[in-house]
């Protein structure tokens, strides 16, 4: 007697069969890498009745060159983003490098990060920092998120039934960026807190943006019109970084958990926001004095 | 009886899957083969011993089929129409059980058999020493994830959807789950208190008193609890078991199942790592019992999830110590509250008190001492068995305290140690005479003292320096990013281990080896084959056995026959002691064979012996004073930890760990090695990061998500200095090496911590926020 229940697996080979047959099938849960999924399931956490296979759909998984803004497809890999988009995407790229280990960045996407909309997924600080959009196609077409109107709650996104993430375009780097992350082992850990930072000297802008510390990837408005001494940055110093610090600390809204303490977490975003104001200062300003 | 549709466990003449015979079959697969390549010798002794003996590191008999993934774990066991089991567990730390209805499960099709406490064929408890544990829970449970049924199913996936249709009906109650109040209740399962002297403050010149707390360590064994039970068709059984004591496991099987041991034959299965996890039953009983039900085969494998709830773990503890000493930091007198919780089941909680007690000061002289040794009965998880065995705890408070008192006096840590340092007819605080060294050999006309021996050592090896210009990736927070240099200050420390090698107590310890001899009737050339019931838990003891046969009979050919049942005791791979026991046995056996073939030609016949060997008797501890010759023999581990702090941000990047370390005699260099940096890397999570988080008895993180285990990242290089300190009265003199460093590497981490941040630091694993508490932002 057979007996073993089987969940239905969907393979499209294009954007617009997927989108058709996730509107046909709103029981099917897209995956790409399965990094976040595939633990659910064997968890026991998840057990979807349909699965909606985009490791098929080649649209997905490469990135173009947008001229101001890099387009990345939701299904390019984090190892890809690592190796490849350091340069133009510095934070974004730092952020992907710290992502499980090997053989999860080789799987996981940014894509799946965003779909799961966890407030630890570490794509989430540097999309803020830098204001990246979310591509959005459903059956109806295509609509694009901005990143701070992406995140609704813990594990909820903007992202609708029948609609799947198909790239995310981000800014490129106009100076700077920094991304930090802090766990308790040195590789392959899960955020306790994170934090990113893009300065725009030009623009005389910073952008910010907090993972694991609260129910949703925040940033850190007050913190970002911190006046800093733009037109004489040699006065910049320890007092106003230790002040950019405290106003992201007082932006994040963390709890308590087996990862951390909530109070810990606030210290400790302070001294990553006041060491990354730091390095970016002093990198825009040693290359570029003005 | 079914053969498994699968070969379980290559290969096949060293493993541990199914039963074979050492006849021409068997002989005819590729042997062990000795690196050199000799030529074949003839059916008489030669006198000459060949590669891969005893000193050498030939390359591991299953080091192939483990490295190119072709090895079958315990969890890769398939047979023909196999059903699959899965275990319900308690949500509740403590509840009564007012009613189980099975029908809603048992009507899913697919399901073969639900079975309950009620279904319990035999005995309704089984335990490692005293029989409390039961095979699944009869009225009331004592822990989260305590077992209630058992489902067997067509699948794994239905097994499990079953075991969610099965309705219990719990009146929760309010766990226990404060250790200290338990044993202020009287709920413990061990006193044991250690007296010497008369401890009086007043008579030292400096005086520390400090508490310290241990947290849950788990052993975290990669390959999951896994096995099949295959019924034989006339009742009996053949179990497939990834365990570290056959033996013991057939002892506590077989009344529980009303079956006489003889129905009931075990065989190894593959086993990923033990560390002590395996010591407990988990699925034995429970497959088995579903397997009886049902005639057909059927296998248990755990998830990581309830991996982490099925296996008992490292003792948390809360001791209170107060050291005093002389104006020389000489140690006056010590006295040591010690509450361990051994949580809601005995498992082996009586043994690691005895050691915890025994053990309390550590390897240092001491006339007068107090010790007060409990081990709670709580609704927290069972704690049991882990490396280090109750002498990891203590090992952290004293070290803890010889540092404190060396800070008081203005003292370096080595020497306050040193002068503290037991030497050869010195007494441990139970009593016992330490007389394991060569007795003729003396300092400076002054006792040898195997401590102070390995301390001088760390004069001609430096601390490393701080390199001038470094990648994140050697920095604290790693690919975190998290430091540049900013905040970063270096620490260096240092940490002794004293361990009790092989059981304790009185314990008649014993392993038993057969050897036979034959000639290979295609070759000619003398094959030897070894049959025990020994666990290859991935120390490398099979190696090792290979290794004692080529030096003790001087042939280059040795099969190593399934572990299993048919063979004697071998005793458990716990409590470094199988290379000594199983070893000894070993050894004992291929001299007998020896002795036998003197004047003989294998021509004739085969030559075969069997052996019991057995390490000198033991003695329980008083239980008023504690005295008594309560151990076998000591092994002493001593580490430099150098480590960097980010003082900021509370994390740490341990630099290096240097390990100095007694080993009496290095029967397989590479494999000791092994030993030691998995020790240090096991006391290195202790240190910094490995805890079951537990919130009203209930585990918080288990899942290899939030319990973390050191990566390469966190596991700095190590520098070995291997001392070889003959024990006269050992195999070849070795010492037990398993379980030394996982003591000694968490002082001395946590001391090197100290040294960089100026922090107390009383508890491990000490975490960021411990780091950083009393930081301004």
């Amino acid at each position: 007697m057979s007996v073993a229940t089987r969940a239905d697996f969907h393979r499209p080979a294009a954007v617009g069969e997927a989108v058709r047959l996730l509107a046909e099938h709103p029981e099917a849960v897209p995956v790409a890498g399965g990094t976040d999924l595939m633990v659910a399931v064997n968890y026991r956490h998840a057990r979807p009745e349909a699965m909606l296979d985009l490791t098929g759909l080649a649209e997905l998984r490469d990135w173009t060159d947008e001229g101001d803004a890099v387009r990345i497809g939701s299904g390019v890999p984090y190892a890809r983003i690592t190796a490849e988009l350091a340069t133009v995407l510095p934070a974004l790229a730092a952020a992907a490098r710290t992502v499980g280990s090997p053989q999860i960045r080789n799987r996981g996407t940014l894509g799946g990060n965003l779909a799961t909309a966890s407030p630890a997924g570490d794509g989430h600080p540097p999309l803020l920092a830098t204001g990246a959009t979310v591509e959005i196609a459903s059956t109806s077409g295509t609509r694009t998120v901005p990143i701070g109107e992406f995140y609704l709650g813990p594990k909820r996104s903007a992202l609708g039934p029948g609609e799947l993430i198909t790239a995310v375009t981000v800014p490129k780097a106009a100076g700077p960026q920094q991304f930090l992350k802090v766990g308790t082992r040195n590789a392959m850990v899960i955020a306790v807190c994170s934090f990113a930072l893009a300065l725009d000297p030009d623009a005389r802008r910073l952008g910010t943006g907090i993972g694991s510390a609260g129910p949703v990837p925040l940033t850190a408005p007050d913190a970002e019109a911190l006046d800093l001494p733009w037109s004489s940055p040699g006065r910049f110093d320890d007092a106003l970084a230790a002040e950019f610090g405290r106003r992201v600390a007082a932006a994040a809204r963390p709890i308590d958990d087996v990862r951390g303490t909530a109070d810990y977490r606030r210290h400790a975003l302070a001294v990553c926001a006041a060491r990354a104001l730091r390095r970016v200062w002093t990198t825009a300003h040693d290359r570029s004095p003005r | 009886m079914p053969e498994p549709a699968k070969t379980p466990t290559p290969p096949p003449w060293a493993a541990g899957g199914v039963g074979r015979a050492p006849d021409g079959e068997a002989a005819e697969r590729v042997p062990v083969a000795a690196p050199g390549g000799q030529p074949p010798t003839r059916g008489v002794p030669t006198g000459r011993v060949p590669g891969g003996g005893v000193g050498d590191s030939p390359i591991r008999p299953e080091a192939e089929s483990k490295v190119n993934g072709a090895f079958d774990y315990a969890s890769d066991l398939a047979f023909e129409g196999m059903l699959w089991g899965h275990t319900l567990r308690s949500p509740h730390p403590r509840a009564l059980i007012r009613s189980i209805d099975t029908a809603a499960a048992l009507a899913l099709p697919g399901v073969a058999a639900v079975l309950t406490a009620a279904d319990v064929p035999g005995k309704l408890h089984y335990g490692l020493i005293e029989a409390d544990q039961p095979v699944l829970a009869p009225g009331e449970v004592n822990y989260q994830g305590e077992p209630v049924a058992v489902v067997a199913a067509e699948t794994l996936d239905l097994a499990r959807r079953a075991a969610e249709l099965v309705d219990v009906a719990y009146e929760v109650l309010e766990p226990r789950c404060d250790a200290g109040e338990a044993v202020e209740a009287g709920e413990y399962f061990r006193y044991q208190p250690v007296r010497l002297g008369e401890p009086v403050t007043a008579d030292a010149a400096v005086v520390i008193a400090r508490e310290y707390e241990v947290g849950m360590q788990d052993q975290a064994p990669l390959g999951p609890e896994s096995g099949v039970a295959v019924p034989t068709g006339d009742g009996g059984l053949v179990l497939h078991v990834a365990t570290q004591w056959l033996h013991s496991d057939l002892e506590q099987i077989a009344p529980c199942l009303g079956l006489a041991p003889e129905r009931i034959h075990l065989a190894m299965a593959g086993i990923g790592g033990a560390f002590g996890a395996r010591e407990d039953l988990s699925v034995q009983v429970h497959m088995a019992m579903l397997a009886l039900r049902t005639g057909r085969p059927v296998k248990m494998m755990y998830d990581r999830a309830e991996s982490f709830l099925g296996h008992v773990h490292r003792h948390p503890a809360r001791m209170r110590y107060e050291h005093g000493a002389d104006q020389d930091g000489r140690l006056v007198y010590v006295k040591a509250h010690i509450v361990l919780d051994g949580g809601a089941y005995a498992s082996t909680t009586e043994a690691v008190v005895g050691n915890a007690a025994s053990l309390a000061v550590g390897p240092y002289k001491v006339g007068h001492v107090s010790i007060d040794a409990w081990g709670a009965r709580t609704n927290n998880p069972p704690c049991g068995a882990m490396r280090g065995f109750g002498g990891v705890q203590t090992c952290f408070a004293y070290e803890s305290q010889m540092d404190a008192i060396a800070d008081a006096l203005g003292l370096d840590p080595l020497e306050v140690r040193r002068r503290n340092a037991l030497a050869q007819g010195d007494k441990l605080v139970n009593g016992q005479v330490v007389d394991a060294y060569d007795p003729t050999r003396a300092v400076d006309g002054q006792p040898f003292s195997p401590l102070r021996d390995l301390l001088d050592r760390f004069a001609d090896i430096p601390v490393p320096p701080i390199p001038a210009g470094r990648d994140i990736v050697e920095l604290p927070g790693g690919t975190g990013n998290t430091t540049h240099g900013e905040g970063v200050r270096r620490g260096v420390g240092y940490g002794v281990g004293l361990k009790n090698i092989c059981y304790s107590e009185g314990f008649d310890d014993y392993s038993t080896a057969r050897v036979r001899l034959e000639l290979d009737g295609a070759t000619g050339e003398p094959v030897a084959y070894i049959h025990t019931a020994a666990a290859e838990v991935g120390q490398g003891h099979w190696n090792l056995q290979t290794q004692i046969a080529r030096t003790e009979l001087g042939v280059e050919r040795v099969v190593l026959l399934p572990n299993d049942t048919k063979a004697g005791s071998a005793g458990s791979s716990s409590a470094s002691r199988q290379s000594y026991m199983t070893g000894g046995a070993v050894k004992a056996a291929c001299e007998a064979v020896r002795d036998l073939w003197q004047g003989r030609d294998l021509d004739d016949g085969p030559i075969e012996a069997t052996r019991v060997f057995r390490h000198r008797a033991t003695k329980p501890m008083d239980p008023v004073t504690g005295q008594g010759d309560s151990h076998v023999q000591l092994a002493l581990c001593v580490h430099r930890a150098t480590v960097d702090v980010d003082v900021e941000l509370g994390l740490v990047k341990v630099v290096d760990l240097t390990c100095v370390q007694d080993v009496g005699k290095a029967l397989n260099p590479v494999a000791l090695e092994g030993q030691i940096h998995g020790g240090s890397a096991q006391g290195l999570g202790l240190a910094v990061m490995e805890e079951i988080v537990t919130d009203g008895g209930r585990v918080r993180n288990a899942s290899f998500t939030d319990y973390l285990i050191p990566t390469i990242l966190d596991t700095p290089p190590m520098r070995l200095r291997i001392v070889e300190n003959a024990d006269p009265e050992a195999p070849y003199g070795l010492r037990g090496a398993g379980e030394p460093p996982t003591l000694s590497s968490t002082p001395a981490i946590v001391a090197a911590i100290r040294d960089a941040t100026g922090l107390p630091l009383t508890r491990v694993p000490v975490r960021p926020e411990h780091l950083t508490v009393r930081r301004p932002s």
